[in-house]
């Protein structure tokens, strides 16, 4: 007789914002197998957007991920300019640049304070997020909102940045990069995080490779897949930094690669305000020509990928998304088996999972009979109760 | 006032539902109302694991079809009196998911009681701590 349980976590968990289900098959303390189910986040964003107009269709993918919310829309207008061919004015493409990275940031200060969270480790979770105010500050005061901030259009943005919000920015940054270099040492000399994240949940770069896995998941394994340096974008190939990679591959290489990042980005950040040209900051294009274009943003979690197909109206008949976690959600399988159950909660957090934006779906092909009708799930429903109603007549209850 | 109204209202605690289809912008800035530049703690308000032991429920996001059986059976645990509290534009008036072939027919207002209602996207922490005291402030009346 086999000693495996079954643990559930979700889909509703005091540890969990969003609802989702993980089952944890377990021997003793030791986690064999797991399974994820997702579904209960699912909108269905994509068809909304083919309803909308393109100049719309930023606002409905911007909350596709709160946290997430210029990716989404920085991915999807470029997919759009791709497919029309539509060119944007330099000052646009930095204040992008300067949005995204500012986004970067507090998600990485988001994480480390969750991180600390799911270890029982609050002092960290108050003390990142108390750091991060002053980032959302920035992000209202440039953009007019903590999060959500609308700033992309197909063609430009739609703010410009005032050069008392530049003077503004720059006295805040001096700030942050002390806030970020308490993180640091808080973070990656404490004791106690050494001695719960080192050699914990570990992914080697053939495991990265197998399973697709992007972003600081695939940088802390040493893989070193950067979509801002590989394939440049906005103002990323215009300003000078660098990609963190670590070899390590286990949890505290990730929240490493994360918290230095944090310096990077501070790098592109003040790269960003020093090199902008002044100029239009919108294209204003009137068409979007027939055609079919993608769209790629390193978001903080990895690679989101946009595929917009136009047909010269004023919506786009097909929009596919593609988000990180999609991608590093079957990194489970090899990061949390084998471990023990107590860690397996951090390990489920390491790559920084959204699940709101992993809720797409997936469609089967019919294959059977043509003539045959497709059931619905009501019809699955009737379907079930007319069975149960035979067996009762067959067994005479 | 009633020992189980004063009692509501001393320090309560809360549990956060995410009824499905939320962006995790509102549940973000639920767990920021917590953190030091706002800590509601101080007033004895606090996050808490069980909705058997809730005072208030804050939900958030459209009820999607797959939630909202769940949704009914969390409110069904929670002690009552329980507030709800309808956290951001999905959550009060199903926002611009309302057409989505996954929202549920029937909101959230209409599935559960909900006794107050704090719009925005988000609302900033600020709106949901005003929202919760106006809530409590009526209680006492």
């Amino acid at each position: 007789m086999s000693d495996r349980r079954i643990i559930p976590i979700g889909p509703y968990h005091p540890l969990q914002e969003e609802p989702e289900l993980f089952r944890l098959e377990v021997d003793g303390e030791t986690v064999v197998d797991l399974d994820v189910e997702v579904g209960w986040n699912h909108r269905g964003i994509e068809k909304l957007c083919e309803t909308k107009t393109y100049d719309q269709v930023p606002f409905v993918v911007e909350r596709i991920c709160g946290i997430c919310s210029t990716s989404h829309p920085l991915a999807y207008v470029q997919a759009v300019e791709d497919a029309g061919n539509i060119e944007v004015p330099e000052r646009a493409l930095y204040i992008r640049t300067l949005v995204a990275e500012l986004e970067r940031l507090h998600s990485h200060l988001l994480w480390v304070g969750l991180a600390g969270h799911f270890l029982g480790y609050n002092t960290v979770w108050m003390w990142s997020w108390k750091y991060r105010e002053p980032i959302l500050d920035i992000c209202e005061t440039v953009t007019g909102n903590r999060n959500h901030y609308a700033m992309m259009k197909v063609g430009g943005v739609r703010r410009d940045i005032l050069p008392e919000h530049v003077d503004y920015i720059l006295s805040r940054l001096p700030e942050i990069e002390k806030f970020a270099d308490l993180i640091k040492g808080a973070v990656l000399d404490d004791p106690v995080l050494h001695a719960r994240l080192k050699g914990v949940g570990v992914m080697t770069a053939d495991d990265i490779h197998d399973y697709g896995a992007v972003g600081p998941t695939s940088r802390a394994s040493g893989v070193p897949g950067d979509v801002r340096r590989d394939d440049p974008y906005a103002a990323y190939g215009l300003v000078d930094w660098d990609v963190i990679c670590v070899p390590q591959g286990d949890v505290f290489a990730k929240a490493v690669v994360r918290v230095l990042e944090m310096y990077e980005t501070i790098k592109i950040i003040k790269g960003c305000l020093e090199k902008m040209p002044a100029g239009e900051i919108d294209s204003k294009p009137k068409v979007v020509a027939p055609g079919e274009g993608i769209g790629r943003h390193e978001a903080p979690r990895g690679e989101v990928f946009h595929y917009v197909r136009s047909d010269g109206t004023n919506r786009p008949i097909r929009h596919k998304i593609r988000a990180p976690t999609y991608v590093n959600l079957p990194t489970y399988k090899t990061s949390v088996i084998g471990e023990s159950i107590t860690d397996a909660t951090i390990i489920l957090a390491a790559i920084d999972p959204c699940y709101c934006c992993t809720e797409r779906m997936a469609v089967y092909k019919h294959k059977g009979d043509p003539n045959e009708p497709i059931m619905t799930g009501s019809d699955l429903v009737r379907l079930s109760q007319e069975k149960t109603a035979r067996l009762r007549k067959e067994f005479g209850l | 006032m009633s020992l189980k109204i004063k009692a509501l209202t001393k320090s309560p605690w809360v549990y956060h539902l995410c009824a499905g289809g939320s962006c995790n912008n509102c549940d973000i800035e639920i767990l920021d109302c917590l953190t030091p530049r706002f800590d509601v703690e101080r007033f004895g308000v606090t996050l808490i694991g069980s909705v058997r032991h809730a005072d208030a429920l804050l939900v958030s996001g459209i009820v999607t079809k797959k939630t909202a059986p769940l949704v009914k059976q969390i409110w069904e645990q929670a002690p009552k009196p329980c507030l709800v509290v309808a956290i951001g534009g999905c959550a009060c008036s199903q926002g611009m998911f309302k057409d989505c072939y996954t929202a549920n027919p029937v909101p959230l207002d209409e599935l559960i009681p909900v006794h107050a209602y704090v719009p925005g996207c988000p609302p900033k922490p600020e709106t949901m701590i005003a929202g919760i005291v106006k809530l409590l402030g009526s209680l006492t009346k």
